[in-house]
Order: structure tokens, then C-alpha cells, then sequence
């Protein structure tokens, strides 16, 4: 083999060799970690939320980039210090760190930064002769010295190369310059021939396609070893807004190009047609275009693109798969959550088989183990995989009637499916939330485990003896109000005294790794985790069952929570805490001599028995809907955002269509009671008021955290006039539900093995709630108290609490305390007229209900308690004459770690 | 002198093995260490073995030369730790140049002396260039992941000077071993490089990598492959590993390189893997075994012994090394 024959290839590592050779496709680059390229990622590190951007990194690489560009060009970050700390922490990040990293700046001193903290080959994004040839050789000399591969841009002295002899001329130039006089390796050197737009309307772009397609044949044949790149987006900018031709042009060209040699590039994967499903007409459109086919070939695709414009995707409904082999149709099905069919392809494939429980080992698994693959790589979202999850039980439930039977005629055959583990899921003792028990339990159940789901409200007791029972493999514990901390904590106790081994899984609002580390951890000796993800909750179960290396896994978890522990109440400690006594020295003083107050139009308490729902409809709060469903951005920049923007769209037109039957169907109820009263501090933490039932007081809870001197310690009793003042001050407390009905709905929807309705219904109810809420204290600022009677806000505005006056509710961080509760029930008689009740552990049943107080206020403002001391606990017990014991059981979340 | 390219196609080259276990054997005390010359010293140097080149040069001497007569054609300087970095621990950063400059220099005047008595198998000196105790791309704090303790640049700079005291001395090849993370490695490679172009000379380069566990990745992350690609821009004499594991476990890794590399690979083992005393136990003989592995498959070519190895083991290597032709290297750029 002759030396200069044998043909040399760029190789380039992370953790991992990436080598382009003439075996591999085409390189994918990914481009999400740009902040030129991408709005989100350019907010993230102007945030400094370093983690998500984190994520975006993660996410490209799971989706499939074998290397990812990072740029930090922008005029409001430090460019350096960006690039250096985001890379640093992508090396602490295998599942990145794999990949080969692109440094992408125009400014040397950020490229030669990021350079000096990266171990694997880089690619420098890029150099070229725009400054000529002396600090182009040392640049590329430094390069080399470096260790990296460089893209060289099509540019000199004169300018950008812009049509096919400029290309040829500036690329021959520069690699003569860089393997004759640098030495530099011919097979590091990437060209970039510049992609730029066609079909722009003007004459002088008809070329650029086919001139950088034809350049790219020439330097793969003409400059040994090298290799052709570029932003293949470009190509299509003229036709922005119209994603089928967009996705066409891109594959027309890719297809050309790759052919012509162009090896690797930044092509956004979800904007790529497959070549061979392009129909006819357009693709004919677009070779015309990309490859300057005819002079008319911009007109005729604008005119055509026209046509492609209006016939979206999605409106023809595309049979063409029924026509495929059963398995396809099936996987597909389950993949899209298709459940038309099923029953009918379920049916074929148990008629071929032996047994009809090989359909479920068979065909089923195979396509649920495509969903889990893509949720898993982060192609599927989770409301896809309850879709999936849908179609899955629609399939078993017809199949279970002749596996029962088949056991009668054989009962000696093997009784079911091998299942990947048995989970136990169940929401505690008190607590009625289950929306994310229930996604978790779903997914779970998608990935082969099988599930006991014990519901909510399960005692402790119950817990254990089912686990036991039911020899389970893991038991996952769901808690959203602060009550269920502690529950969480007994039972991580009693599993210890009974000697579990059995990993714990906690999850839902109010847990935290911190909670989990510092509370829940040291009282078990098995493992304890904290999962408050669903598609994390595969991957963690998937580690803790794993035979072989689960003692490892568990042995870091361990560690990682002890640090973990140590860490946080090393930082907890160095906080300052008043007394009781200081703390009220350095209340919130309002000027009471000065201050506005409006006495309601309209003082006691009003019943709303039967709400229209379609009032509440314009005060929904969309952003936590998405939450719920683990798709996280802001509504409705939602719906279009480039990574989740598909599935949330879709999953809000499914919301919209639920909803708008439900309030065709009237199937919730609506209910609220509420009340103004007179009202006066006493004592300074104690809020009386007088309704015609008699005297009431509202206790609350002073912040005790030393703070910066000017700083008060509020309470939410420093917003009401106190009584030695003498001014006659008024509060109010309400109770409202749309949770009559959900239950019911629910359950209908489980039976007919509909998860994913059944966990929207709950979700909707609950957003329902809160925009009842909104809506509620909207008409007593406005009408019964009157004081805003003037006030004119948008929904946004709304949403972001622009008004006047607050709401704090029991639960949460103002009045963390639940027992107030107690005292609303009390005062508005809540049960009797409105039927929403209090558990034991003071979670409002139906789930989907709010309560709370009024303060009219303007200087009234939200605040979080956070720590208290135990003299405040001794303090609020002996006011409220209830047990030491009792009161520091409840506010024991609260209360700081001595 | 015949190049050492030229003897490399030819046979197999014979690495020496370990220094420390060597000099343990002398149980040098703290006034040992110190010497005349430092006995003032204000902080204890005892550990500190590159010092001895200064305070006891016979006794590094004498290694060199057991070495060289057990068959070595390479001896390694006694300059593992001989970086301002590591120095830091004993606050001799000041005497980074002697301690190098000295340990080049003692080896080298042994190295000449067998030359001379056997011309035709010319022994050469190696500077050895460790890791200092300081990682470039991880973070020693783990609650901030983004934190590091040394850089690129600390990293580039101590290395130039310890590789212009090494160059100076008289070493004729530099050695970058024990290498458990590659930015490390590629700071190094990066002050050789300005070193070799201030002074306008070539020196062939070795670079010597640790694969730390069973999990068949350096400390830092890297495959073996992605470890090759990444210090591969430099013209290596040699690739290979050595230190961490014994020459049994080393076997798949050195296979990727013999496979991969363009460049002669090289591996000098433990003597196995420490006993629960910290102890290295494989015998001359065993060791010799499963070397015999390497030369069989024709992965190596160059051998020699890390941790726990004496001249024993060495010896009993070379004699083996004598009956196999070395791997051949791909393309020499």
C-alpha cells in the first residue's frame, strides 16, 4: 500500500473515537448548544441556568448528534467565561462528554479558552483568510498544536466565496497554505463552502445550490483526505413558514450533496423529508430549483408551494399503513397512539398465534420496546407514551377474556407474561393528589413493570402488608401537601423495622432531594430515591432491579444522598434565627394612620352553588398543565418551542377537546363559598374576626430568619389594621371546587383502559380550580369588597398577580400551616354548604378545590415563611390551646433541624 | 550512536522497571533525604524520591545500572514528580531545573558507560514526565462539578520547565507517562512542542497512558481508542499504558493500539495487582508468562515494568523479548 494511496481519516474523540470514514454517514451536528441558533439556549446561559442548558446538550446527543457546536458569540454574555464553564461542566457529564466537541466562535481568544479545556479532538468552528495569511498559519499552527481539526470558511481577504470558482480558488489556497507551510494534517481540515439561499427571486443566487454542490465534488477530488461541511438550513431560508417544502429542499439537497461528497453538517433532523417519500410534482419543483434546472424554476415553486402550503400533513389522514404487515401496523399504533384499529389487528395476530398470550410476549412487547427505546433517546414525550400506554390496555383488555380461557383448557401453561419487576405505587396516608402517581404508574407499566396501584390516601399499614403480599421489587411513595413529608418518613421507618430490603421511590410536589436526603434516607438502610420525573423514573427503577450492577448503583446513591445531607445542613447552620419575641420587634409596619381601607359592599358569607365552567375558560393558567405532563416552557410560547412544541400542541388539543365537552356535558361541578369580615390584628400574629356565628381568630406564623438590617419579619397578620389602632379593617376566606364529577369521570375513562383521559381529567379539574379561584377573587375585589372596582387586567396579567391585595392559601409558603384550614371550614361552614371535606391529614377532598384568605391590602404582598423555631411552635400551640406535641407534629416541615 | 527508530524495527526495546520499589529497598530516613545539603529544610522531604537524585545520586545511580545490566535499553529519569505542581507538596518549586537537570544528567553518565562497554546495544535515557497531582478536566470538588484545580496554562508552563531541564541534562527521549487525564497529557505534549521549537531540536516522544479499573477507561473517561486520537496530532516515537492494572488486564487495551496506532506501542505493567498489603507479588517468572502473551500476539514494542518491578522482572522480560521480532508500525508519518 503506497503512502500517498492510503486514504486518511479525520478522527476525532470525546470519551468515545468518533472516525469519519468512507463507511460512515453522514456526520450530524448538533446545533441546539448555539446561542445564535437558539433563542432558548441564548436565555439559559444569559440566565445562568447552566443545568437546562445542560439538558440541551444531553438532549442532542440522545437524540442522535455525534458531535455538538458550541458558540457563546453574543454581545450580552462573556464569551469566554461562558465557554470555558459550559464545557467544563459537559466533562463532568459522560452521557455528553462522549461526543466530540465543536469550539464555534469568531473570536480566537474564546476558541483557544474553550481548546485549553477539552481532553478529546475538538473541531475548531472556524478559521480563514478574511485577515489574511499571517494570522491564518497562526491560528492553524496553534491548532495543530492543540490537538483539534479545523473548519475552514469559504473567505478572504476580498470576501466570502460566493459562487463555484471563488470556492475552488480560497479552498486550494488554503489548504496549500495549511499542509505545505503549517503541516497541518490534510485529513483535520474541514471546508465550509458556504450554503446559501436559492430561490430567493433574485438572479444572481439561481446558483448558489448547485455551485456549492459542484465545488464540494471538486475539493473531495481535488484535496486529498479532506472533508466538506455547512449549515444546511440555509438553503431554504426564502420559503421560512412553509415547512414541507423547507423539509424537501433539505433533503434534495443533502441528497446531492452527500453525494457530490459532503460529509458531515448542521441539519435539524425534525425539518428533513426522507427523500424518497417527497412526492413527485414537489420534488421535480425542487430539483428544478436546487439544481438550476429551467429559468423559471423559482417562479413555478413558489406558485406550487402555494398548494403544498395549504394541504398540511396532518389534515389528510394517511391509511397507507394499514396496507403494511400486521407487526408494522401494531408497532405503529402503539409508537403513535393509534387506537382505531387495534382491537382488530390484536384479533389477527391472536388467530395466527398458538396462544393468545403470546400476542401480548410477542407482538405488543416488541412494540412497546420501540416506545421505550425513543422515550428513553428522548424522540417521545411523555403524553405520547400514555397515548401508547392507551393502546396497550385496549389491546390487552380484549385479549384477557381468551387467556382466561385458555387457562381453563390448560391450567397447567405458564399463567402470564414475564414482567421486568413489580412496583408498588400508592399516594399516602391524607393526600388525595395522584396526577403524577399515576404518569409515573403508566410509564412504568409501558416499560414491562407491573404495577399495584393502591390509589391515594393508603395507610402506612396497607402499604406494608401489600408489599409484603405481593412480594413487590419496589415501592413508590406520592405526596403533594406538607402533611405527606412525614408520612413519607414513618413509613420509610416501619419498612426499615420490618426488615425491607425493597428500594423506596419518592416523588410529587412538595418532596425534594433534600427532604429525601436529609429525612427519609438515614431512616432506611436499602436504597431511597428521589424521582420527581417520570421518564426519569425508567431509567431509575430500570438501575435499582438491575442483578448485576444495582449493589453499585445503590452504594452511589447512598453516598450521593450522605454528601448530599452533610452538605445541606452544613449550609443550613450557618442561618441565623430570631426569637419569637425579636422577630415580632421587627414586624412589617404598615402606617396605619395613612392607609386606604375599603369597607366591602357586602360583609358575610355567599354560597355559588352551580358555576357555568365556560366563564372559567379565559382565567386557566396553562403553564402547570404542561408541567404535569413533564413538558416544561411557558404557555404559549409552549406550543411552538423547537424541542417540546409538537407534543404540547397536540396535547393541548386533546385538553381543548375534553374540555370543551365537559362543559358542553356540564361534567364537573363548580362550587364556591366565601366571606368578608370585620377584622382586627390581635396580639400581634393573631387575625380576629367577627361574622354573625360569633368571633374567630386566624393564627399565623412570623418568619424568624435574621435578615438584612431594613428587612421585616413578616406575618400575614401585619397586613390587617391591629386592634389598639382603632380602625375597623376586613378580611376574607373562600373555598372553591371543580373537583364534583372528576373522581367518576376518572374511573370511567380507567375502565375503559384510558389512562390518558383519565390523568387529564384530573389535571384539567385542577387548572379549573385554580382559574375558579382567579376568577372568584377577580369579582370580590371588583363587586363584594369593591376595592379595585376600577380595575381592568389582561389574563396575563392575571397570572402574573399584577392586582391589588393578595391570596395566600394554607399549605402554602406564606401559611405553611394546614390546621387554618380548620378555622375556614369553621367559619364559612364549607362542608355543610359546599361538601368539599378535609382528610386526616388536611387535604381537600374532591382534589380539585382551593381555599384561603382575602387581603385587600395594596401593601399586602406574598412571602415565604421558611424556617421557624421551636419557641414559635410553643407560642402558636399555647395561643391556639392546642398540645406542644400536636402543633410540632404539624409544622414540623418547617420547624429548623436542631 | 544508532537511531532509535532504526533498533525499534528491528527488535523489541526493553523498558526498565520500577524506581520506588527499588529505593525502598534502602529505607532511606529523613536525614537520608535531606542530606548535607538540606538539612535546614523547613518542611520533611522523606517520599520525596526525586530529591534523592540530588541527595543520594550513587543510589540512583546504582538503579540505573542494575537496570541497564538486567537488559534495559531505556532507563526513566527519577523526575516523576519533578514539576513546580507537584514540588509544591515539599516547597521545593525552586529547584525544579537541578532536580530534573541532575537526574538527567546521573542517568545519562550511566547510560554512556554501557554504550561503551557494548556498542552494539546502545542504551538510551528516557525523561520521565508524570501527571503532577492535579487534573485538568475534572473537578476535585464534587458539589461543583465546573470547578478545577489547576489549568491548561499552570499545567503548560510547569511542564516547560521541566522538559527544558530534562532536554538539557541529556535525556535522548521524553516520556509522558502515567497519564489519568489526557488535557494533563496534551499540556505536556504542548510545552514539548515550544520547547522543541525554541530550541530547535527533535526529540522522539513517548506517551504512556492508565487505564484505572476494570471499566477499561483512563481516569478522565476516555476508551483507549479516544485516548490514542487525542494526543495523536503529536509524531510519537510510542503509544502505549502502563502502572494501575498488571500485564494480564492490560491485554485488551494494548490490543486496540496495536491495532489502531500509527505509532510503535509500548507497556510497562505492575507487577500484578498490589496484595491487601499494598504489596506487589507476581514473580519475575509469572509476570514473564504473561507477557509472553504480548510478543505472542505481536502487540508490543516496547516492554517494561511499572510499580513493583525490579530487575528481576526485567530481566526475566528481555530475555524474552530477545526471541520475538517487534510489532510492525503501521505508517511513521
Amino acid at each position: 500500500m503506497s503512502k500517498q494511496g492510503k486514504r486518511k481519516y479525520l478522527k476525532l474523540s470525546g470519551l468515545e473515537p468518533m472516525i469519519v470514514s468512507a463507511n460512515t454517514n453522514f456526520i450530524n451536528v448538533g446545533e441546539r448548544t448555539n446561542v445564535a441558533g437558539s433563542r432558548k439556549f441564548l436565555r439559559l446561559v444569559k440566565e445562568e441556568k447552566f443545568d437546562e442548558a445542560l439538558d440541551i446538550a444531553r438532549h442532542q446527543v440522545e437524540g442522535g448528534a455525534q458531535v455538538i457546536d458550541i458558540n457563546m458569540d453574543d454581545g450580552l454574555i462573556d464569551g469566554k467565561e461562558a465557554m470555558v464553564r459550559f464545557l467544563n461542566l459537559i466533562m463532568a457529564e459522560p452521557d455528553i462528554a462522549r461526543v466530540p466537541i465543536m469550539i464555534d466562535s469568531s473570536k480566537w481568544e474564546i476558541i483557544e479558552a474553550g481548546l485549553q479545556v477539552v481532553q478529546g479532538k475538538c473541531v475548531v468552528n472556524s478559521i480563514s483568510l478574511k485577515e489574511g495569511e499571517k494570522e491564518f498559519i497562526a491560528h492553524a499552527k496553534a491548532i495543530k498544536r492543540y490537538g483539534a481539526a479545523v473548519i475552514i470558511m469559504a473567505f478572504d481577504e476580498v470576501g466570502q466565496a460566493d459562487n463555484y470558482e471563488r470556492r475552488i480558488e480560497i479552498s486550494k489556497r488554503s489548504y496549500d497554505i495549511l499542509v505545505n507551510k503549517v503541516k497541518f494534517p490534510a485529513e483535520d481540515i474541514i471546508f465550509d463552502l458556504n450554503i446559501f439561499p436559492v430561490a430567493t427571486g433574485m438572479d444572481e443566487h439561481r446558483k448558489n445550490a448547485i455551485d456549492f454542490i459542484e465545488a464540494t465534488r471538486w475539493v473531495r477530488e481535488n484535496l486529498p483526505h479532506c472533508s466538506v461541511s455547512g449549515g444546511v438550513s440555509n438553503v431554504s431560508f426564502s420559503f421560512r413558514g412553509n415547512n414541507p417544502v423547507r423539509e424537501a429542499m433539505h433533503s434534495v439537497f443533502l441528497y446531492h450533496a452527500i453525494k457530490a461528497g459532503m460529509n458531515m453538517g448542521i441539519v435539524n433532523p425534525a425539518m428533513l423529508e426522507v427523500y424518497d417519500d417527497i412526492p413527485k410534482d414537489l420534488l421535480e419543483h425542487v430539483e428544478d430549483v436546487i439544481l438550476d434546472r429551467r429559468d423559471d424554476a423559482t417562479e413555478r415553486l413558489l406558485d406550487f408551494a402555494e398548494t403544498v402550503k395549504g394541504t398540511k400533513k396532518e389534515q389528510t389522514v394517511d391509511l397507507s399503513w394499514r396496507e403494511e404487515p400486521l407487526q408494522n401496523r401494531i408497532t405503529r399504533a402503539l409508537v403513535k397512539g393509534i387506537d382505531q384499529y387495534i382491537v382488530e389487528d390484536v384479533e389477527e395476530a391472536r388467530q395466527k398465534a398458538d396462544k393468545p398470550i403470546e400476542v401480548i410476549e410477542g407482538n405488543l412487547m416488541v412494540g412497546m420496546n420501540v416506545v421505550g427505546d425513543l422515550f428513553g433517546s428522548g424522540k417521545m414525550f411523555l403524553p405520547q407514551v400514555v397515548k401508547s400506554a392507551r393502546v396497550m390496555k385496549k389491546a390487552v383488555a380484549h385479549l384477557l377474556p381468551y387467556i382466561e380461557e385458555e387457562k381453563k383448557k390448560n391450567p397447567t401453561s405458564s399463567n402470564g407474561k414475564e414482567n421486568a419487576g413489580k412496583v408498588l405505587m400508592a399516594t399516602v396516608k391524607g393526600d388525595v393528589h395522584d396526577i403524577g402517581k399515576n404518569i409515573v404508574s403508566v410509564v412504568l407499566g409501558c416499560n414491562n413493570y407491573e404495577i399495584v396501584d393502591l390509589g391515594v390516601m393508603v395507610p402506612p399499614e396497607k402499604i406494608i402488608q401489600t408489599a409484603i403480599d405481593e412480594q413487590v421489587d419496589v415501592i413508590g411513595l406520592s405526596g403533594l401537601i406538607t402533611p405527606s413529608l412525614d408520612e413519607m418518613v414513618y413509613l420509610a421507618k416501619e419498612m426499615e423495622r420490618k426488615n425491607f430490603k425493597v428500594p423506596l421511590l419518592i416523588g410529587g410536589a412538595t418532596t425534594s432531594k433534600a427532604h429525601t436526603a436529609v429525612k427519609i434516607d438515614p431512616q432506611y438502610k436499602n436504597a431511597v430515591v428521589h424521582v420527581n420525573d417520570a421518564s426519569r423514573a425508567v431509567t431509575v427503577v430500570g438501575d435499582l432491579l438491575n442483578k448485576r450492577s444495582n449493589q453499585k448503583y445503590i452504594g452511589n446513591l447512598k453516598d450521593d444522598y450522605e454528601k448530599f445531607r452533610e452538605g445541606f445542613l452544613k449550609r443550613t447552620k450557618k442561618k441565623e434565627y430570631l426569637s419569637i419575641k425579636e422577630a415580632r420587634k421587627n414586624k412589617y409596619k404598615i402606617d396605619w394612620s395613612i392607609a386606604k381601607i375599603t369597607k366591602p359592599n357586602k360583609t358575610g358569607s355567599t354560597v355559588i352553588e352551580d358555576l357555568e365552567l365556560r366563564k372559567l375558560e379565559p382565567y386557566i393558567d396553562w403553564t402547570p398543565f404542561f408541567r404535569s405532563w413533564d413538558l416544561h416552557g411557558k404557555y404559549p410560547g409552549i406550543l411552538t418551542d423547537e424541542i417540546v412544541g409538537e407534543q404540547a400542541t397536540s396535547l393541548f388539543k386533546d385538553a381543548q377537546e375534553l374540555l370543551q365537552k365537559v362543559f358542553d356535558q356540564k361534567l364537573l361541578g363548580a362550587k364556591a363559598v366565601y366571606g368578608l369580615f370585620e377584622a382586627n390584628c390581635v396580639n400581634d400574629d393573631d387575625i380576629e374576626l367577627s361574622s354573625n356565628k360569633g368571633n374567630f381568630k386566624f393564627r399565623t406564623l412570623r418568619q424568624q430568619l435574621k435578615k438584612h438590617a431594613g428587612k421585616p419579619n413578616f406575618a400575614l397578620s401585619d397586613f390587617i389594621a391591629p386592634k389598639e389602632s382603632e380602625i375597623q379593617d376586613y378580611i376574607g376566606c373562600f373555598c372553591v371546587t371543580t373537583g364534583f364529577g372528576t373522581k367518576e369521570l376518572a374511573e370511567k375513562f380507567e375502565a375503559e383502559h384510558d389512562d390518558y383521559n383519565a390523568i387529564m381529567i384530573k389535571a384539567l379539574a385542577d387548572r379549573l380550580a385554580e382559574a375558579f379561584a382567579e376568577y372568584l377573587h377577580e369579582k370580590v375585589r371588583k363587586e363584594d369588597w369593591g376595592y379595585a372596582s376600577d380595575e381592568k387586567l389582561t389574563n396575563l396579567e392575571l397570572i402574573k398577580e399584577s392586582y391589588k391585595g393578595i391570596r395566600p392559601a394554607p399549605g402554602y409558603p406564606a401559611c405553611p400551616d394546614h390546621l387554618e384550614k380548620l378555622t375556614i371550614w369553621e367559619v364559612l361552614e364549607v362542608k355543610e354548604r359546599i361538601n368539599v371535606e378535609l382528610t386526616e391529614s388536611l387535604a381537600m377532598w374532591p382534589a380539585a378545590s382551593v381555599s384561603g384568605y382575602y387581603f385587600a391590602n395594596p401593601e399586602a404582598r406574598y412571602f415565604g415563611l421558611g424556617k421557624i423555631k421551636e419557641d414559635q411552635v410553643k407560642d402558636f400551640a399555647s395561643r391556639k390551646k392546642i398540645d406542644f406535641e400536636y402543633a410540632k407534629k404539624w409544622l414540623n416541615p418547617n420547624l429548623i433541624d436542631t | 550512536m544508532k537511531d532509535i527508530k532504526k533498533i525499534l524495527e528491528e527488535r523489541i526495546l526493553v523498558l526498565d522497571g520500577a524506581m520506588g520499589t527499588m529505593l525502598q529497598r534502602h529505607k532511606f530516613t529523613e536525614e537520608d533525604f535531606r542530606g548535607e545539603r538540606f538539612k535546614d529544610w523547613h518542611v520533611p522531604v522523606q517520599g520525596n524520591n526525586d530529591l534523592l537524585s540530588i541527595t543520594q545520586p550513587g543510589a540512583i545511580k546504582e538503579v540505573h545500572a542494575l537496570y541497564f545490566e538486567a537488559g534495559a535499553d531505556i532507563v526513566e529519569t527519577n523526575t516523576f514528580s519533578g514539576t513546580t505542581i507537584a514540588m509544591a507538596d515539599y516547597e521545593m518549586e525552586d529547584l525544579v531545573y537541578e532536580l530534573n537537570y541532575q537526574s538527567a544528567k546521573i542517568a545519562k553518565e550511566v547510560a554512556d558507560e554501557f554504550t561503551a562497554k557494548e556498542p552494539h546495544k546502545p542504551r538510551f535515557v528516557a525523561g520521565s514526565i508524570g501527571p503532577t497531582n492535579r487534573t485538568a478536566s475534572m473537578s476535585p470538588d464534587v458539589n461543583d462539578p465546573g470547578y478545577r484545580a489547576v489549568t491548561f496554562d499552570d499545567l503548560r508552563k510547569a511542564y516547560k520547565q521541566q522538559v527544558e531541564a530534562l532536554v538539557d541534562g541529556g535525556s535522548d527521549i521524553l516520556l509522558v507517562e502515567t497519564v489519568f487525564d489526557t488535557l494533563n497529557a496534551k499540556a505536556a505534549l504542548f510545552a514539548i512542542e515550544e520547547v522543541k521549537e525554541e530550541k530547535n531540536i527533535d526529540i522522539p516522544i513517548m506517551v504512556s497512558g492508565t487505564i484505572t479499573d476494570a471499566s477499561g477507561r483512563t481516569l478522565s473517561g476516555q476508551t483507549a481508542e479516544a485516548f490514542l486520537i487525542s494526543v495523536s496530532h503529536i509524531p510519537m516515537l510510542s503509544i502505549g499504558f502502563n502502572c494501575a492494572l498488571g500485564a494480564n488486564q492490560l491485554t485488551p487495551h494494548l490490543e486496540v493500539l496495536a491495532q489502531k496506532a500509527d505509532f510503535a506501542v509500548s507497556a510497562h505493567p505492575n507487577a500484578g495487582l498490589p496484595n491487601a498489603f499494598g504489596e506487589y507479588d507476581e514473580t519475575p517468572e509469572q509476570m514473564a508468562e504473561q507477557i509472553k502473551e504480548y510478543m505472542d500476539k505481536s502487540l508490543v514494542n516496547i516492554i517494561g515494568g511499572c510499580c513493583g518491578t525490579t530487575p528481576e522482572h526485567i530481566s526475566a522480560i528481555a530475555e524474552l523479548a530477545k526471541n520475538y521480532k517487534p510489532r510492525t508500525v503501521g505508517v511513521i508519518a
